[in-house]
């Protein structure tokens, strides 16, 4: 489990977040979900490390992140997955070199083992005939998915996933988002997804933090969004006509069940 | 003019415009004064950072097995891939060298193997060793700055750090390393195609014998010079590498901005290094 306490950032006197409280839970798909600019990013920043908030705690399973040296926090860092917005490869290896690179890294695994490894990560993710393509020859849906395997190369207990759909076509998006779902179920990670995508908001939203403005303004789950009171909330996942006439949907069906 | 002005004599009207124009001067002075110290504090600031991005990238790797291997693929991307345009432009420096020095010193007073000796000498203490560096810095300088900077702007530095990878050393070392290690060989070729360039001119256009050429690059020979022009291109392949390298690690931004770092870390380590040729000559030769 990963809890952040009190989190508060800012930026050249700027505060952009704000007091931000949630934890996220082990085997199940979290979700922090906001609009554009609404500080997902730079709270999924200081949950990994990259950034570092001016007040608030951090704990990876009850250890916390602040107390820990830079031996301690190199060994959490072999422990974290982390699937980039824009894949992130490394231009210069193929699909094998970089599912390869944290294991030739930080792996005490033999060659032969950690080849075994990264195979068996890239066939997990379903890309068995690309293992010599360099990203570039690849389409978006399939660097993702290799970051994925990149991700998951040394059995990661937490999983940080920054925008997993964007720029893919909404088939691939449920593929991937079904595929970190298998993964988090499988090996019992703690994944935490940042998204603005409501397919995936239903999709695999086991835990949902909702940043607005910087602050987190609601937590729950795929099947309690609906029925939310947080005016914030409803204008975000109400904001597209579809859900609009969800909500409709819905509401048409509460009247009719309190009627009966 | 205004009312008030009108009424004002023409002395104390001048007085006034002399005290306006000694207002503008003194806020002109000041913001200059503000500019030049922001100048010097943001100097300064970048001198700091780099030097903790240079005990960055001098720690223990995380594994020596790759920072070899890394190395290796440096030494054929920076250096080997360096040696046609290093052959190209040191034979036609030192053609051109030739040609200067047959025009300029040609007189019954001077022995004709003065042309090679001369040749020499430049190609020697400054062509191979400083002109040649700040051509590298060129290319060697802004392939590093360009592509440490799209991998800052792609995530991919980002993606190394969080795995717990040291990235300034993962990425950074195996360039300096690479690139010092191989840019004697440089020198010395260049160094070499030079005085071919030169043969070539007395060999094909005949404007001094081939024979007091030949004599001209082996009289009064100092070894010394040949080391002296090593050795400046060990801190200059640092110089070019290192700032290189800190540039296209703290871009910010996006495509337009590797670019910019791309400019800067060329001119900065042209500078540097003709600042250094300045400093390291002094030490060497006097």
């Amino acid at each position: 489990m990963i809890e952040a306490k009190n989190i508060s950032k800012w930026f050249d006197g700027v505060q952009v977040l704000h007091d931000i409280t949630a934890s996220f839970e082990t085997g199940k798909t979290n979700l922090i979900i906001g609009q554009s600019g609404s500080g997902k990013t730079v709270f999924m920043k200081c949950l990994i490390g990259l950034m570092h908030p001016e007040e608030g705690e951090i704990l990876y399973d009850g250890r916390l992140f602040s107390e820990m040296n830079a031996e301690q926090r190199k060994a959490l860092r072999t422990e974290i997955g982390m699937l980039f917005q824009g894949s992130a490869l490394f231009d210069n290896l193929t699909v094998l070199g970089n599912v390869m690179f944290p294991l030739k890294m930080f792996s005490p695994l033999s060659p032969a083992e950690q080849l075994e490894r990264a195979h068996f990560c890239i066939k997990r993710v379903g890309l068995e005939n690309a293992d010599e393509k360099y990203p570039s020859e690849i389409s978006g849906g399939m660097q993702k998915r290799v970051a994925i395997a990149r991700a998951i190369a040394l059995n990661p207990r937490y999983l940080f996933c920054d925008e997993p759909n964007s720029g893919l076509d909404p088939k691939t998006s449920i593929l991937i988002d079904e595929l970190l779902s298998d993964i988090t179920h499988e090996y019992g990670i703690t994944t935490i997804i940042n998204t603005h995508d409501m397919n995936s908001v239903l999709g695999i939203g086991e835990k949902i933090v909702f940043i607005n403005k910087g602050r987190c303004d609601w937590t729950g789950n795929d099947k309690n969004i609906f029925r939310s009171k947080s005016q914030s909330l409803n204008d975000f996942v109400f904001a597209s006509k579809l859900f609009q006439e969800v909500k409709m949907f819905l509401e048409r069906k509460s009247e009719e069940e309190g009627l009966s | 003019m205004s009312n008030s002005e009108k009424r004002m004599s023409p002395i104390v009207n001048m007085s006034c415009k002399f005290n306006q124009f000694f207002l503008y001067l003194c806020i002109g002075f000041v913001k200059n004064h503000q500019n030049r110290t922001s100048m010097i504090v943001s100097s300064i600031k970048s001198f700091g950072r780099y030097c903790i991005f240079m005990a960055q990238v001098f720690r223990v790797p995380d594994k020596w097995s790759e920072l070899g291997r890394n190395i290796i693929k440096e030494i054929s991307k920076l250096g080997v891939d360096s040696i046609p345009l290093t052959m190209i432009i040191s034979v036609f420096i030192g053609a051109v060298i030739c040609i200067q020095m047959q025009l300029n010193i040609m007189s019954p007073l001077i022995p004709s193997y003065s042309v090679g000796l001369a040749t020499r000498e430049i190609l020697l203490l400054e062509f191979s060793s400083s002109i040649l560096s700040l051509i590298l810095a060129g290319k060697v300088g802004s392939n590093i700055a360009s592509e440490i900077g799209t991998m800052r702007v792609t995530e991919q530095i980002d993606a190394m750090d969080i795995m717990g990878v040291n990235s300034a050393n993962y990425i950074v070392l195996p360039k300096i390393v690479g690139f010092v290690l191989f840019v004697p060989v440089l020198v010395i070729l260049s160094m070499f195609m030079g005085l071919i360039g030169g043969w070539g001119i007395a060999f094909f256009t005949g404007i001094i014998s081939v024979e007091d050429y030949i004599f001209g690059i082996q009289t009064m020979f100092v070894e010394w010079y040949v080391w002296y022009g090593i050795i400046k291109t060990f801190f200059f392949a640092f110089i070019i590498t290192s700032v290189a390298a800190f540039f296209g690690y703290y871009v910010r931004g996006g495509a337009l901005e590797v670019g910019k770092a791309s400019t800067n870390a060329v001119v900065v380590s042209s500078i540097m290094i003709l600042f250094m040729d300045v400093i390291l000559t002094k030490l060497l030769l006097q």
